[in-house]
Protein backbone atom coordinates (compact mmCIF):
# COMPACT_ATOMS: atom_id res chain seq x y z
CA UNK A 1 0.00 0.00 0.00
CA UNK A 2 1.00 3.38 -0.79
CA UNK A 3 1.16 5.62 1.88
CA UNK A 4 1.79 9.69 1.29
CA UNK A 5 2.25 11.85 4.54
CA UNK A 6 0.91 14.89 3.84
CA UNK A 7 2.20 18.17 5.89
CA UNK A 8 1.59 16.32 8.81
CA UNK A 9 2.21 18.29 12.30
CA UNK A 10 1.64 17.57 16.10
CA UNK A 11 1.81 19.07 19.45
CA UNK A 12 1.28 18.10 22.99
CA UNK A 13 0.54 21.30 24.97
CA UNK A 14 3.16 23.49 24.18
CA UNK A 15 5.60 21.48 22.72
CA UNK A 16 6.27 20.77 19.14
CA UNK A 17 7.12 16.97 18.03
CA UNK A 18 6.47 17.31 14.43
CA UNK A 19 6.78 20.71 12.02
CA UNK A 20 5.08 20.05 9.22
CA UNK A 21 6.48 16.98 7.63
CA UNK A 22 5.88 15.51 4.47
CA UNK A 23 6.59 12.03 3.04
CA UNK A 24 5.65 10.01 0.48
CA UNK A 25 6.26 5.95 1.06
CA UNK A 26 6.17 3.73 -2.10
CA UNK A 27 4.47 0.40 -1.87
CA UNK A 28 6.28 -2.54 -0.38
CA UNK A 29 9.60 0.06 0.68
CA UNK A 30 11.37 -1.00 3.90
CA UNK A 31 11.35 2.37 4.93
CA UNK A 32 13.62 3.38 8.18
CA UNK A 33 13.15 6.65 10.14
CA UNK A 34 16.40 7.11 11.65
CA UNK A 35 16.96 9.94 14.22
CA UNK A 36 17.98 10.51 18.05
CA UNK A 37 15.21 10.42 20.70
CA UNK A 38 13.03 13.18 20.93
CA UNK A 39 13.18 14.06 16.84
CA UNK A 40 9.83 12.98 16.14
CA UNK A 41 10.25 9.60 14.17
CA UNK A 42 7.98 7.78 16.94
CA UNK A 43 5.17 10.40 17.08
CA UNK A 44 4.99 9.94 12.89
CA UNK A 45 4.81 6.54 13.19
CA UNK A 46 1.98 6.09 15.82
CA UNK A 47 0.32 9.12 13.61
CA UNK A 48 0.38 6.27 10.59
CA UNK A 49 -1.02 3.79 12.99
CA UNK A 50 -3.52 5.84 14.85
CA UNK A 51 -2.58 5.80 18.20
CA UNK A 52 -1.99 9.10 17.56
CA UNK A 53 -3.77 11.80 15.45
CA UNK A 54 -2.08 15.03 14.09
CA UNK A 55 -2.98 18.49 15.36
CA UNK A 56 -2.51 19.48 11.14
CA UNK A 57 -1.95 17.55 7.71
CA UNK A 58 -3.60 14.62 5.89
CA UNK A 59 -2.23 11.13 5.75
CA UNK A 60 -3.58 9.03 2.47
CA UNK A 61 -3.60 4.98 2.16
CA UNK A 62 -3.79 4.35 -1.77
CA UNK A 63 -4.85 7.90 -2.48
CA UNK A 64 -7.71 7.98 0.06
CA UNK A 65 -7.90 10.40 3.33
CA UNK A 66 -7.08 7.81 6.13
CA UNK A 67 -6.83 10.99 8.59
CA UNK A 68 -9.50 10.36 10.81
CA UNK A 69 -9.71 6.46 10.25
CA UNK A 70 -10.00 5.00 13.84
CA UNK A 71 -6.99 2.67 15.04
CA UNK A 72 -8.78 -0.84 14.46
CA UNK A 73 -10.03 0.41 10.81
CA UNK A 74 -6.51 1.52 9.83
CA UNK A 75 -5.60 -2.36 9.74
CA UNK A 76 -1.94 -1.43 10.48
CA UNK A 77 0.28 -4.51 11.77
CA UNK A 78 2.40 -2.15 14.47
CA UNK A 79 5.38 -3.57 16.95
CA UNK A 80 5.82 -1.95 19.97
CA UNK A 81 9.62 -1.40 21.49
CA UNK A 82 8.44 -3.40 24.37
CA UNK A 83 6.43 -6.08 22.51
CA UNK A 84 3.60 -5.37 24.70
CA UNK A 85 2.84 -9.24 24.96
CA UNK A 86 -0.57 -9.94 26.19
CA UNK A 87 1.32 -11.36 29.49
CA UNK A 88 -2.03 -13.19 30.36
CA UNK A 89 -2.30 -15.13 27.23
CA UNK A 90 -0.52 -17.75 25.72
CA UNK A 91 1.72 -16.87 22.21
CA UNK A 92 -0.87 -19.10 20.32
CA UNK A 93 -3.92 -16.53 22.32
CA UNK A 94 -1.81 -13.49 21.62
CA UNK A 95 -1.16 -14.37 17.93
CA UNK A 96 -4.65 -15.26 17.45
CA UNK A 97 -6.36 -12.24 19.41
CA UNK A 98 -6.51 -9.98 16.33
CA UNK A 99 -8.54 -12.79 14.46
CA UNK A 100 -10.60 -13.92 17.24
CA UNK A 101 -11.31 -9.57 17.98
CA UNK A 102 -12.78 -9.60 13.97
CA UNK A 103 -16.82 -8.54 14.25
CA UNK A 104 -18.86 -12.41 13.96
CA UNK A 105 -19.36 -11.96 10.33
CA UNK A 106 -15.56 -11.68 9.36
CA UNK A 107 -14.15 -13.69 11.91
CA UNK A 108 -12.55 -16.87 10.70
CA UNK A 109 -14.07 -20.16 12.44
CA UNK A 110 -11.65 -21.57 15.13
CA UNK A 111 -10.03 -24.38 12.96
CA UNK A 112 -8.81 -21.57 10.65
CA UNK A 113 -7.70 -19.28 13.28
CA UNK A 114 -5.42 -22.43 14.52
CA UNK A 115 -3.92 -23.21 10.76
CA UNK A 116 -3.41 -19.57 10.55
CA UNK A 117 -1.80 -19.03 13.91
CA UNK A 118 0.53 -21.95 13.49
CA UNK A 119 1.42 -21.04 9.93
CA UNK A 120 2.53 -17.81 11.35
CA UNK A 121 4.40 -19.77 13.88
CA UNK A 122 6.55 -21.65 11.19
CA UNK A 123 7.15 -18.07 9.86
CA UNK A 124 8.88 -16.80 12.61
CA UNK A 125 10.22 -20.48 12.99
CA UNK A 126 9.27 -20.81 16.62
CA UNK A 127 6.74 -23.66 15.92
CA UNK A 128 7.20 -25.04 19.24
CA UNK A 129 6.32 -22.42 21.48
CA UNK A 130 2.40 -22.23 20.72
CA UNK A 131 1.90 -22.64 24.65
CA UNK A 132 3.94 -20.77 26.56
CA UNK A 133 3.33 -17.46 28.51
CA UNK A 134 5.74 -14.48 27.00
CA UNK A 135 7.14 -14.16 30.85
CA UNK A 136 8.86 -17.86 29.50
CA UNK A 137 10.23 -16.66 26.43
CA UNK A 138 13.75 -14.74 25.53
CA UNK A 139 13.95 -11.40 24.13
CA UNK A 140 14.26 -12.40 20.54
CA UNK A 141 11.73 -14.83 21.07
CA UNK A 142 9.14 -12.29 22.34
CA UNK A 143 9.97 -9.86 19.36
CA UNK A 144 9.39 -12.37 16.99
CA UNK A 145 6.36 -13.39 18.28
CA UNK A 146 4.76 -9.75 18.08
CA UNK A 147 5.50 -10.23 14.70
CA UNK A 148 3.81 -13.05 14.04
CA UNK A 149 0.90 -11.01 16.08
CA UNK A 150 0.95 -8.05 14.06
CA UNK A 151 1.00 -10.08 11.05
CA UNK A 152 -2.08 -12.46 11.99
CA UNK A 153 -4.29 -9.44 11.31
CA UNK A 154 -3.77 -9.56 7.30
CA UNK A 155 -2.01 -5.91 7.90
CA UNK A 156 -1.97 -3.17 4.70
CA UNK A 157 1.23 -2.07 6.36
CA UNK A 158 3.83 -3.13 8.94
CA UNK A 159 4.71 -0.48 11.37
CA UNK A 160 7.76 -1.01 13.83
CA UNK A 161 8.94 0.79 16.65
CA UNK A 162 12.44 0.59 17.29
CA UNK A 163 12.38 -3.29 17.07
CA UNK A 164 15.42 -4.02 17.76
CA UNK A 165 16.12 -2.15 20.90
CA UNK A 166 16.22 -4.23 23.52
CA UNK A 167 18.19 -7.10 21.91
CA UNK A 168 21.63 -7.92 22.44
CA UNK A 169 24.14 -7.48 19.32
CA UNK A 170 24.05 -11.20 18.23
CA UNK A 171 20.14 -11.36 18.56
CA UNK A 172 19.65 -8.29 16.56
CA UNK A 173 21.58 -9.04 13.28
CA UNK A 174 19.93 -12.01 13.43
CA UNK A 175 16.08 -10.49 13.38
CA UNK A 176 17.52 -7.99 10.75
CA UNK A 177 17.25 -10.88 8.77
CA UNK A 178 14.04 -12.16 10.02
CA UNK A 179 12.56 -8.72 9.26
CA UNK A 180 14.14 -8.18 5.99
CA UNK A 181 12.62 -11.88 4.94
CA UNK A 182 9.44 -11.78 6.47
CA UNK A 183 9.31 -8.33 4.13
CA UNK A 184 10.32 -9.79 1.44
CA UNK A 185 7.91 -12.78 1.28
CA UNK A 186 4.73 -10.70 2.84
CA UNK A 187 5.34 -7.59 0.04
CA UNK A 188 4.12 -5.32 3.05
CA UNK A 189 5.03 -1.51 3.04
CA UNK A 190 7.19 -1.24 5.74
CA UNK A 191 8.12 1.47 8.11
CA UNK A 192 10.75 1.11 11.51
CA UNK A 193 12.04 3.41 13.76
CA UNK A 194 15.35 3.45 15.09
CA UNK A 195 18.37 5.82 16.24
CA UNK A 196 20.75 3.28 15.05
CA UNK A 197 22.16 4.26 11.59
CA UNK A 198 23.81 1.05 11.31
CA UNK A 199 20.51 -1.14 11.11
CA UNK A 200 18.92 1.70 9.43
CA UNK A 201 21.29 1.62 6.46
CA UNK A 202 21.49 -2.12 6.22
CA UNK A 203 17.94 -2.90 6.68
CA UNK A 204 16.08 -0.37 4.94
CA UNK A 205 15.86 0.47 1.14
CA UNK A 206 14.82 4.10 1.85
CA UNK A 207 16.34 6.11 5.17
CA UNK A 208 14.39 9.55 6.62
CA UNK A 209 16.26 11.09 8.87
CA UNK A 210 14.59 12.77 11.73
CA UNK A 211 15.81 16.05 13.87
CA UNK A 212 13.91 17.84 16.12
CA UNK A 213 10.41 17.00 14.83
CA UNK A 214 11.83 17.53 10.99
CA UNK A 215 12.88 15.63 8.31
CA UNK A 216 16.46 16.52 7.33
CA UNK A 217 16.82 14.17 4.16
CA UNK A 218 15.59 11.06 2.07
CA UNK A 219 17.12 8.81 0.02
CA UNK A 220 18.30 5.36 -0.60
CA UNK A 221 21.52 4.49 2.06
CA UNK A 222 24.09 4.79 -0.23
CA UNK A 223 22.90 8.09 -1.35
CA UNK A 224 22.83 9.50 1.80
CA UNK A 225 25.99 8.39 3.23
CA UNK A 226 27.45 9.62 -0.12
CA UNK A 227 26.24 13.49 -0.17
CA UNK A 228 24.60 14.07 3.10
CA UNK A 229 21.95 17.01 3.05
CA UNK A 230 22.65 18.99 6.00
CA UNK A 231 25.55 19.13 8.84
CA UNK A 232 23.26 17.34 11.11
CA UNK A 233 23.06 14.09 8.67
CA UNK A 234 26.70 14.54 8.23
CA UNK A 235 27.19 14.16 11.84
CA UNK A 236 24.75 11.83 12.84
CA UNK A 237 25.92 8.76 10.56
CA UNK A 238 29.52 9.35 10.74
CA UNK A 239 28.77 8.75 14.90
CA UNK B 1 40.94 -0.22 47.27
CA UNK B 2 42.31 -1.38 50.64
CA UNK B 3 40.00 -3.03 52.78
CA UNK B 4 41.72 -3.52 55.96
CA UNK B 5 38.57 -5.89 57.65
CA UNK B 6 38.62 -7.97 54.42
CA UNK B 7 42.26 -8.52 54.02
CA UNK B 8 42.05 -9.67 57.95
CA UNK B 9 38.69 -11.82 57.06
CA UNK B 10 41.42 -13.23 54.19
CA UNK B 11 44.08 -13.97 56.32
CA UNK B 12 41.43 -16.52 58.11
CA UNK B 13 41.57 -20.28 57.73
CA UNK B 14 38.93 -19.99 54.91
CA UNK B 15 36.15 -22.20 57.30
CA UNK B 16 36.06 -19.10 59.23
CA UNK B 17 35.35 -16.63 56.87
CA UNK B 18 32.33 -16.87 57.33
CA UNK B 19 32.23 -15.23 60.71
CA UNK B 20 34.21 -12.20 59.72
CA UNK B 21 32.08 -11.65 57.06
CA UNK B 22 28.31 -11.05 57.03
CA UNK B 23 25.87 -9.92 54.00
CA UNK B 24 25.35 -6.43 54.64
CA UNK B 25 21.46 -6.98 55.05
CA UNK B 26 21.98 -9.51 57.83
CA UNK B 27 21.78 -8.81 61.13
CA UNK B 28 23.47 -10.30 64.36
CA UNK B 29 21.56 -13.07 66.02
CA UNK B 30 20.66 -10.92 68.98
CA UNK B 31 19.24 -8.01 67.08
CA UNK B 32 17.21 -10.93 64.81
CA UNK B 33 15.65 -12.05 68.27
CA UNK B 34 14.96 -9.05 69.45
CA UNK B 35 13.38 -7.78 66.59
CA UNK B 36 11.26 -11.15 65.78
CA UNK B 37 10.62 -10.96 69.71
CA UNK B 38 8.62 -7.38 69.56
CA UNK B 39 7.24 -8.38 66.33
CA UNK B 40 5.53 -11.32 68.03
CA UNK B 41 4.23 -9.47 71.49
CA UNK B 42 3.40 -6.45 69.30
CA UNK B 43 1.33 -8.70 67.19
CA UNK B 44 0.00 -11.13 70.26
CA UNK B 45 -0.80 -8.17 72.89
CA UNK B 46 -2.87 -5.74 69.91
CA UNK B 47 -4.02 -8.33 67.51
CA UNK B 48 -4.22 -12.11 68.87
CA UNK B 49 -5.12 -11.21 72.71
CA UNK B 50 -8.32 -8.89 72.00
CA UNK B 51 -9.58 -11.18 69.73
CA UNK B 52 -9.07 -14.23 71.64
CA UNK B 53 -11.27 -12.39 74.11
CA UNK B 54 -14.06 -11.63 72.26
CA UNK B 55 -14.27 -15.64 71.74
CA UNK B 56 -13.74 -16.79 75.65
CA UNK B 57 -16.04 -13.92 76.72
CA UNK B 58 -18.97 -14.56 73.36
CA UNK B 59 -18.66 -18.59 74.57
CA UNK B 60 -18.35 -17.67 78.26
CA UNK B 61 -22.02 -19.26 79.52
CA UNK B 62 -21.39 -22.18 76.70
CA UNK B 63 -22.21 -22.36 73.21
CA UNK B 64 -25.83 -22.95 73.52
CA UNK B 65 -26.54 -19.35 74.75
CA UNK B 66 -24.26 -17.32 72.24
CA UNK B 67 -25.92 -19.54 69.52
CA UNK B 68 -29.44 -18.94 70.94
CA UNK B 69 -28.18 -14.88 70.82
CA UNK B 70 -27.53 -15.11 67.40
CA UNK B 71 -30.94 -16.64 66.89
CA UNK B 72 -32.94 -13.76 67.88
CA UNK B 73 -34.91 -11.88 65.05
CA UNK B 74 -32.36 -8.69 65.87
CA UNK B 75 -29.39 -9.83 65.79
CA UNK B 76 -30.72 -12.34 62.59
CA UNK B 77 -31.95 -8.55 60.90
CA UNK B 78 -28.73 -7.38 62.04
CA UNK B 79 -26.47 -9.76 60.08
CA UNK B 80 -28.62 -9.85 57.47
CA UNK B 81 -28.37 -5.87 56.64
CA UNK B 82 -24.90 -5.82 57.33
CA UNK B 83 -24.08 -8.41 54.43
CA UNK B 84 -26.76 -6.77 52.20
CA UNK B 85 -25.38 -3.38 52.73
CA UNK B 86 -21.92 -5.51 51.93
CA UNK B 87 -23.58 -6.81 48.75
CA UNK B 88 -24.40 -3.60 47.68
CA UNK B 89 -21.54 -0.92 48.43
CA UNK B 90 -18.70 -3.51 47.43
CA UNK B 91 -19.84 -3.88 43.65
CA UNK B 92 -20.88 -0.35 43.44
CA UNK B 93 -17.25 0.61 44.59
CA UNK B 94 -15.38 -2.13 42.91
CA UNK B 95 -16.87 -0.62 39.84
CA UNK B 96 -16.39 3.29 40.81
CA UNK B 97 -12.75 2.01 42.05
CA UNK B 98 -12.02 0.40 38.53
CA UNK B 99 -13.64 3.56 36.24
CA UNK B 100 -11.19 6.16 38.35
CA UNK B 101 -8.21 4.11 38.45
CA UNK B 102 -8.95 3.55 34.27
CA UNK B 103 -9.85 7.45 33.93
CA UNK B 104 -6.51 8.49 36.78
CA UNK B 105 -3.84 6.01 34.88
CA UNK B 106 -4.97 6.11 31.00
CA UNK B 107 -5.69 9.77 30.43
CA UNK B 108 -3.52 12.87 30.44
CA UNK B 109 -6.23 15.76 31.79
CA UNK B 110 -6.42 18.84 33.67
CA UNK B 111 -7.52 18.10 37.33
CA UNK B 112 -5.88 14.81 37.74
CA UNK B 113 -3.80 15.70 40.82
CA UNK B 114 -7.15 17.16 42.44
CA UNK B 115 -8.70 13.77 41.58
CA UNK B 116 -6.14 11.76 43.24
CA UNK B 117 -6.56 13.61 46.27
CA UNK B 118 -10.27 13.79 46.15
CA UNK B 119 -10.40 10.04 45.82
CA UNK B 120 -8.42 9.58 49.58
CA UNK B 121 -10.19 12.18 51.28
CA UNK B 122 -12.60 9.39 52.38
CA UNK B 123 -9.75 8.13 54.16
CA UNK B 124 -8.78 11.52 56.00
CA UNK B 125 -12.20 12.93 56.57
CA UNK B 126 -13.48 11.42 60.40
CA UNK B 127 -16.46 9.04 59.15
CA UNK B 128 -18.50 11.25 61.53
CA UNK B 129 -18.21 13.71 59.87
CA UNK B 130 -19.14 11.77 56.57
CA UNK B 131 -22.16 10.65 58.17
CA UNK B 132 -22.99 14.64 59.62
CA UNK B 133 -23.02 15.34 55.68
CA UNK B 134 -25.18 13.25 54.26
CA UNK B 135 -27.56 13.96 57.23
CA UNK B 136 -27.35 17.64 56.29
CA UNK B 137 -27.98 16.22 52.18
CA UNK B 138 -30.82 13.94 52.61
CA UNK B 139 -32.26 14.62 56.06
CA UNK B 140 -35.95 15.19 56.41
CA UNK B 141 -34.21 19.36 56.78
CA UNK B 142 -32.68 19.33 53.79
CA UNK B 143 -35.05 20.47 50.19
CA UNK B 144 -34.20 17.03 48.52
CA UNK B 145 -34.13 14.76 51.95
CA UNK B 146 -37.79 16.52 52.17
CA UNK B 147 -39.23 15.66 48.77
CA UNK B 148 -37.23 12.23 49.54
CA UNK B 149 -39.23 11.83 52.29
CA UNK B 150 -42.58 12.23 51.07
CA UNK B 151 -42.13 10.73 48.02
CA UNK B 152 -41.64 7.97 50.34
CA UNK B 153 -37.82 7.14 49.66
CA UNK B 154 -36.22 7.85 52.95
CA UNK B 155 -32.69 8.01 52.76
CA UNK B 156 -31.53 9.33 56.22
CA UNK B 157 -32.41 6.52 58.75
CA UNK B 158 -33.17 3.65 55.88
CA UNK B 159 -31.23 1.64 54.45
CA UNK B 160 -29.94 4.29 51.29
CA UNK B 161 -28.95 6.14 53.65
CA UNK B 162 -26.82 3.01 55.62
CA UNK B 163 -25.74 1.95 51.76
CA UNK B 164 -24.30 5.83 50.70
CA UNK B 165 -22.35 6.00 54.38
CA UNK B 166 -20.55 2.96 53.43
CA UNK B 167 -20.45 3.60 49.96
CA UNK B 168 -18.23 7.07 51.22
CA UNK B 169 -15.88 5.62 53.80
CA UNK B 170 -14.97 2.31 51.87
CA UNK B 171 -14.48 4.30 48.10
CA UNK B 172 -10.97 4.17 48.06
CA UNK B 173 -10.12 0.70 48.53
CA UNK B 174 -10.09 -0.42 45.06
CA UNK B 175 -9.06 2.71 43.33
CA UNK B 176 -6.35 2.68 46.30
CA UNK B 177 -4.96 -1.02 44.94
CA UNK B 178 -5.49 -0.70 41.31
CA UNK B 179 -3.79 2.60 40.26
CA UNK B 180 -0.10 1.85 41.11
CA UNK B 181 -0.66 -1.62 39.07
CA UNK B 182 -2.28 0.49 36.64
CA UNK B 183 0.66 3.21 36.35
CA UNK B 184 3.31 0.37 36.41
CA UNK B 185 1.84 -1.94 33.36
CA UNK B 186 0.79 1.42 30.93
CA UNK B 187 -0.98 1.80 28.17
CA UNK B 188 1.06 -0.15 25.65
CA UNK B 189 -0.63 -3.43 25.86
CA UNK B 190 -3.93 -2.06 25.76
CA UNK B 191 -2.80 0.10 22.44
CA UNK B 192 -1.35 -3.16 21.02
CA UNK B 193 -5.31 -4.81 21.71
CA UNK B 194 -6.68 -1.65 19.65
CA UNK B 195 -4.43 -1.87 16.86
CA UNK B 196 -5.10 -5.74 16.29
CA UNK B 197 -8.76 -4.23 15.73
CA UNK B 198 -10.38 -4.45 19.30
CA UNK B 199 -13.08 -2.62 20.08
CA UNK B 200 -12.52 -0.27 23.79
CA UNK B 201 -14.95 -2.38 25.56
CA UNK B 202 -12.80 -5.78 24.11
CA UNK B 203 -9.78 -4.15 25.16
CA UNK B 204 -11.04 -3.55 28.45
CA UNK B 205 -12.12 -7.12 29.27
CA UNK B 206 -9.87 -8.89 27.73
CA UNK B 207 -6.79 -7.30 28.17
CA UNK B 208 -7.42 -4.52 31.21
CA UNK B 209 -8.99 -6.49 33.31
CA UNK B 210 -7.10 -9.55 32.72
CA UNK B 211 -3.94 -7.59 34.27
CA UNK B 212 -5.65 -5.77 37.04
CA UNK B 213 -7.65 -8.82 38.43
CA UNK B 214 -5.45 -9.64 41.84
CA UNK B 215 -5.48 -5.88 42.74
CA UNK B 216 -8.86 -6.01 42.03
CA UNK B 217 -9.64 -8.60 44.18
CA UNK B 218 -7.25 -7.09 46.98
CA UNK B 219 -9.08 -4.24 46.82
CA UNK B 220 -12.64 -5.41 46.62
CA UNK B 221 -11.51 -7.81 50.02
CA UNK B 222 -10.73 -4.82 52.05
CA UNK B 223 -13.57 -3.12 50.52
CA UNK B 224 -15.77 -5.66 51.88
CA UNK B 225 -13.86 -5.96 54.98
CA UNK B 226 -14.49 -2.40 56.08
CA UNK B 227 -18.54 -2.21 54.94
CA UNK B 228 -19.05 -4.59 57.33
CA UNK B 229 -16.96 -3.01 59.90
CA UNK B 230 -18.06 0.41 59.60
CA UNK B 231 -19.33 2.04 62.76
CA UNK B 232 -19.10 5.88 62.69
CA UNK B 233 -20.71 6.93 59.24
CA UNK B 234 -23.76 4.50 59.80
CA UNK B 235 -24.38 5.33 63.56
CA UNK B 236 -24.94 8.53 62.43
CA UNK B 237 -27.18 8.39 59.36
CA UNK B 238 -29.06 4.76 60.45
CA UNK B 239 -30.30 6.17 63.67
CA UNK B 240 -30.00 2.67 64.89
CA UNK B 241 -33.45 1.32 64.97
CA UNK B 242 -33.56 -1.82 66.27
CA UNK B 243 -34.25 -4.33 64.03
CA UNK B 244 -34.48 -2.42 60.90
CA UNK B 245 -31.53 -0.03 60.70
CA UNK B 246 -28.93 -1.48 63.33
CA UNK B 247 -25.77 -3.06 61.54
CA UNK B 248 -23.75 -5.26 63.42
CA UNK B 249 -21.32 -3.08 64.31
CA UNK B 250 -24.11 -0.89 66.00
CA UNK B 251 -26.37 -3.76 67.49
CA UNK B 252 -22.73 -4.90 68.90
CA UNK B 253 -22.53 -1.45 71.01
CA UNK B 254 -26.09 -1.57 72.03
CA UNK B 255 -25.92 -4.79 73.51
CA UNK B 256 -22.68 -4.10 75.31
CA UNK B 257 -24.04 -1.20 77.04
CA UNK B 258 -26.98 -2.84 78.07
CA UNK B 259 -24.33 -5.29 79.76
CA UNK B 260 -25.33 -8.59 77.45
CA UNK B 261 -22.48 -9.22 76.92
CA UNK B 262 -22.79 -13.03 75.61
CA UNK B 263 -25.29 -11.39 72.74
CA UNK B 264 -22.69 -8.59 72.22
CA UNK B 265 -19.56 -10.47 72.24
CA UNK B 266 -21.55 -13.19 69.90
CA UNK B 267 -22.23 -10.58 67.24
CA UNK B 268 -18.44 -9.77 67.76
CA UNK B 269 -17.00 -13.19 67.02
CA UNK B 270 -19.19 -13.28 64.10
CA UNK B 271 -18.19 -10.07 62.56
CA UNK B 272 -14.51 -11.35 63.01
CA UNK B 273 -15.15 -14.67 61.27
CA UNK B 274 -16.52 -13.06 58.52
CA UNK B 275 -13.64 -11.18 58.26
CA UNK B 276 -11.35 -13.65 59.08
CA UNK B 277 -13.05 -15.27 56.41
CA UNK B 278 -12.02 -12.37 53.61
CA UNK B 279 -8.31 -13.37 55.13
CA UNK B 280 -9.06 -16.95 54.24
CA UNK B 281 -10.20 -16.77 50.75
CA UNK B 282 -7.41 -14.52 49.94
CA UNK B 283 -4.91 -16.78 51.39
CA UNK B 284 -6.10 -19.42 49.03
CA UNK B 285 -6.54 -17.59 45.88
CA UNK B 286 -2.97 -16.45 46.44
CA UNK B 287 -1.32 -20.15 46.97
CA UNK B 288 -3.61 -21.08 44.37
CA UNK B 289 -2.74 -18.80 41.75
CA UNK B 290 1.08 -18.57 42.92
CA UNK B 291 2.13 -19.25 39.29
CA UNK B 292 -0.01 -16.86 37.53
CA UNK B 293 0.91 -14.27 40.45
CA UNK B 294 4.35 -14.76 39.44
CA UNK B 295 3.94 -14.41 35.47
CA UNK B 296 2.10 -11.66 36.06
CA UNK B 297 4.33 -9.72 38.42
CA UNK B 298 2.18 -9.05 41.37
CA UNK B 299 3.02 -9.64 44.30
Amino acid sequence: MHIEIDEIAKTFGNTTALHPVSLPIPSGALVALLGPSGSGKTTLLRILGGLEFPTSGRVLFDGQDATGLSVQDRRAGFVFQSYALFRHMTVFENIAYGLRARPRRIRPPAAEIERRVLKLLELIQLPQIAERYPNQLSGGQRQRVALARALAIEPRMLLLDEPFGALDARVRKELRHGLREIHDTTGLTTVFVTHDQDEAMELADLVVVMSMGRIEQVGRPQDIRARPATPFVREFIAA
Amino acid sequence: MYDSTLSEAYALPPERWAQKWRPATDESRLTRVVLIAIALTGLGLLVLAPLAVVFAEALAKGGVAAMASLAQPEALSAIKLTLLVAAISVPVNAIFGIAAAWVITKFDFRGKAFLITLIDLPFSVSPVVAGLALVLLFGTNSLLGGWLVASGHPVIFALPGIVLASVFVTFPFVARELIPVMIEQGRTEEEAALTLGASGWRVFLTVTLPNIRWALLYGVLLCNARAMGEFGAVAVVSGKIRGQTATMPITIEMLYNEYLSVAAFSMAGVLALLALLTLLLKTVLEWRHADQLAATRRH
